[in-house]
């Protein structure tokens, strides 16, 4: 693994390496070298599989930080590759030229995160959501759902809730006086 | 959002000689009657040959095979040896319009809700819904969810709930006898309080299926 | 006889064979349940889903061909039920027959799957239009054989008259045309197998396949027409092989007892085989049923 990094070292600067087991590691790299990193790591190193590309809202930090998780086959170990864009001008450059899945990938950030993919085949095309999803992008953490669902779906009344903590202090302390 | 609103929109057509026609889909590929009520819901009393047409209907209650959620893997028993639903005259039909009984089996999500809205209405009256399963009666586990619906009647006349996440096999059957026992007292009037209540229901749909790309009552 | 007499006596054959059709297909379900071991579904429940099915309270149409194709369907059937001697010797139940009358009952066969694919093709269901090309190409290729084994009866007794080839039978079992033209009998079998529609031909009705084939956008009264030709079709053809070449009957027992083990060869058939495709079905007709049915007509001439 060790020599993959030096290897990619060459080209590409590495901002930062968690090693989580020995065969998976997470690098985090810059928002411009992001693409050349991952294609040095298709077709010198081997990590010639996509297993999956998903994002992650930071948002007390303002930013988006995107994962692509690579896959080497013949030795069976996995590289995480992790880039941080700007939570509000959230835009990345497309992979669909180094593996076609990876449009399915993108239209699913687009549509449930508001990450825009420039050049990405069908990316602006309703996905998931029905066609007439005027609200923000629901994956986001500052999109409250529960407030959502109950200001337009009617939600029938009487509807109450049974927190198991609280369940189980009263059958266990029965005499104790809740407030 | 890119959506299928081109489909609808006005166009030209060429016919066969090459001459050109003007469509209007909404207006020409569609019929925009709106439904009425039937004479049997006006009627104060059943006389005898409505009885006897509604313990027909109870007795041979036809089934769209449509699971919509969770629940068709709980309906879906029912055709099986071991609870066998055909033995009280319950059969399952592939096309809505020869159905009598929509089952909504679990949540809608807004996609699906199109669909069921538009195969219950292409059902000829007298017309059955039952809901399967908490999240038709308050949105169940789904209830905080962005994409499903709370509360099914809002948009569809539900005559028989069947509780639980997910209900046995047993409860359907259950769900189903207190289906027939309603239809055979008469009061089996879905489709009647939907073409009453018309209005109301559309404006339902139409505030939560923001783009409505459908006719206003799909016959 | 008097006119009012024949008519009378028409509807009362109608009446019977639309009962013992209804009652042979919930026996039929009922057997098919049987032996999938389950209860079943009741064998009454026809009656229930037709009184059902008129009762409904509105109605979609898609034009005039699309209330005819139903129609033509239940004409197909009536007029072969009252175009075939059914009792012979009876001259109340030989209803309409007349001599010659063996082609026009061939043009009833397939005079209904006409009307039927035109009418759904009406309604402008993509999937009716599928049920129907399947349909229509797989009734042409059953009834290839069908007709070589008429003919071949025909030729065989020299004569068109179903009444002559029913009295040329008669006087103990081995003078059935079964047994007296084995190849023709064989054969007449097997295109029977097509024209039910059964397992394994029944993908043109299959609900798995394509929704319901041709009858997809029929509902209500239409579909209750439909319902009550599903039950007097299947058994006026099967009295057509019983009179053919299972010696016809002189008794409406005996007839309904014969039409019965006949109808049982297709359910028995349908029960243990899996479904064809329209492809392979075809390519089977065209097999050994063809095969067989030329080989009746040269045997004819030359044994």
């Amino acid at each position: 693994m060790q020599q993959i990094l030096d290897a990619l070292k060459q080209s590409v600067m590495i901002e930062d390496v968690r090693t989580q087991r020995d065969d998976l590691i997470f690098i985090t790299v810059s928002e411009t070298q992001a693409v050349s990193a991952i294609t040095h790591l298709r077709d010198r190193a081997n990590f010639t599989h996509l297993v999956i590309l998903t994002a992650v809202d930071w948002l007390e930090d303002g930013l988006f930080q995107l994962t692509y998780l690579l896959n080497n086959p013949v030795e069976k170990t996995d590289i995480g590759v992790r880039v941080m864009i700007d939570r509000e001008k959230a835009r990345m450059e497309s992979i669909h030229h180094l593996w076609p899945a990876a449009a399915t990938y993108q239209r699913e950030l687009r549509e449930m995160f508001g990450i825009s993919f420039p050049g990405s085949p069908r990316v602006n095309e309703t996905f998931i959501l029905d066609e007439g999803w005027d609200g923000p992008p629901p994956y986001r953490r500052d999109f409250d759902t529960l407030k959502y669902s109950e200001e337009t779906y009617f939600p029938r009344p009487g509807r109450s809730t049974n927190d198991p903590a609280e369940y189980m202090k009263s059958m266990l302390y029965p005499e104790v006086d809740n407030d | 959002m890119r959506s299928n609103d081109d489909f609808l929109s006005k166009k030209i057509v060429y016919g066969p000689e090459g001459d050109e026609i003007e469509v209007d889909p909404i207006r020409d590929y569609y019929c925009d009657a709106v439904p009425q009520v039937s004479k049997e819901y006006k009627r104060a009393y059943p006389g005898i040959i409505d009885r006897f047409k509604n313990w027909a209907r109870s007795e041979s209650i036809w089934i769209l095979a449509y699971g919509s959620g969770c629940g068709a893997i709980e309906m879906r028993p029912l055709m099986t040896p071991k609870y066998d639903a055909y033995q009280y005259g319950i059969q399952w039909r592939p096309t809505p319009r020869q159905a009598n009984l929509l089952m909504v089996s679990g949540y809608l999500s807004l996609k699906t809700l199109r669909i069921v809205i538009r195969a219950y209405e292409q059902m000829p009256s007298p017309k059955y819904v039952m809901g399967l399963g908490s999240c038709t009666i308050n949105g169940g586990m789904y209830y905080d969810s962005y994409n499903t619906i709370n509360r099914l009647d809002y948009y569809l006349p539900v005559d028989v709930y069947v509780a639980g996440c997910m209900p046995r096999p047993e409860s359907l059957l259950d769900g189903l006898e207190l289906l027939k026992k309603l239809i055979r007292e008469g009061q089996g009037l879905g489709a009647d309080i939907y073409a009453e209540k018309f209005e109301w229901y559309k404006a339902n749909q139409k505030k939560i299926l923001k783009s409505w790309n459908m006719p206003d009552y799909s016959w | 006889m008097s006119w009012t007499l024949r008519i009378l006596y028409a509807l009362l054959t109608l009446f019977i064979i639309m009962n013992v059709g209804l009652l042979l297909n919930g026996v039929t379900r009922k057997i098919y349940a049987r032996v999938n071991r389950r209860v079943g579904i009741r064998f009454y429940q026809p009656y229930i889903d037709l009184v059902k099915n008129y009762s409904l309270t509105n109605l979609v149409t898609h034009g005039v061909m699309f209330y005819l194709g139903p129609i033509f369907r239940l004409t197909s059937g009536v007029g072969l039920i009252l175009f075939i001697p059914l009792i012979y010797g009876s001259q109340g139940f030989s209803n309409f027959s007349f001599s010659g009358d063996a082609v026009l009952i061939l043009y009833f066969l397939f005079f209904g799957t006409l009307g039927m694919a035109l009418g759904s093709g009406e309604s402008g269901q993509p999937h009716s239009a599928i049920g129907v090309a399947r349909g229509l190409a797989q009734v042409t290729a059953a009834e290839i054989p069908l007709v070589l084994s008429f003919l071949s009866v025909f030729i065989q007794y020299q004569s068109l008259s179903i009444t002559e080839i029913v009295g040329a039978q008669q006087g103990g079992i081995l003078q059935w045309t079964f047994f007296t033209n084995p190849l023709a009998g064989i054969t007449a079998l097997l295109a029977f197998l097509g024209s039910m529609m059964r397992s394994p031909f029944d993908v043109v009705l299959a609900p798995q396949e394509i929704p319901i084939g041709p009858p997809t956008e029929y509902h209500g009264a239409f579909l209750g027409v439909l319902q009550t030709n599903r039950a007097i079709f299947p058994v006026a053809k099967t009295i057509l092989y019983v009179n053919l070449f299972f010696g016809g009957a002189v008794s409406w027992p005996a007839l309904i007892l014969k039409a019965f083990l006949l109808y049982m060869w297709s359910v028995v058939v349908g029960t243990v085989f899996p479904r064809y495709r329209v492809d392979q079905s075809i390519r089977w007709f065209l097999k050994v049923p063809l095969a067989l049915g030329l080989l009746s007509i040269v045997c004819i001439h030359f044994c």
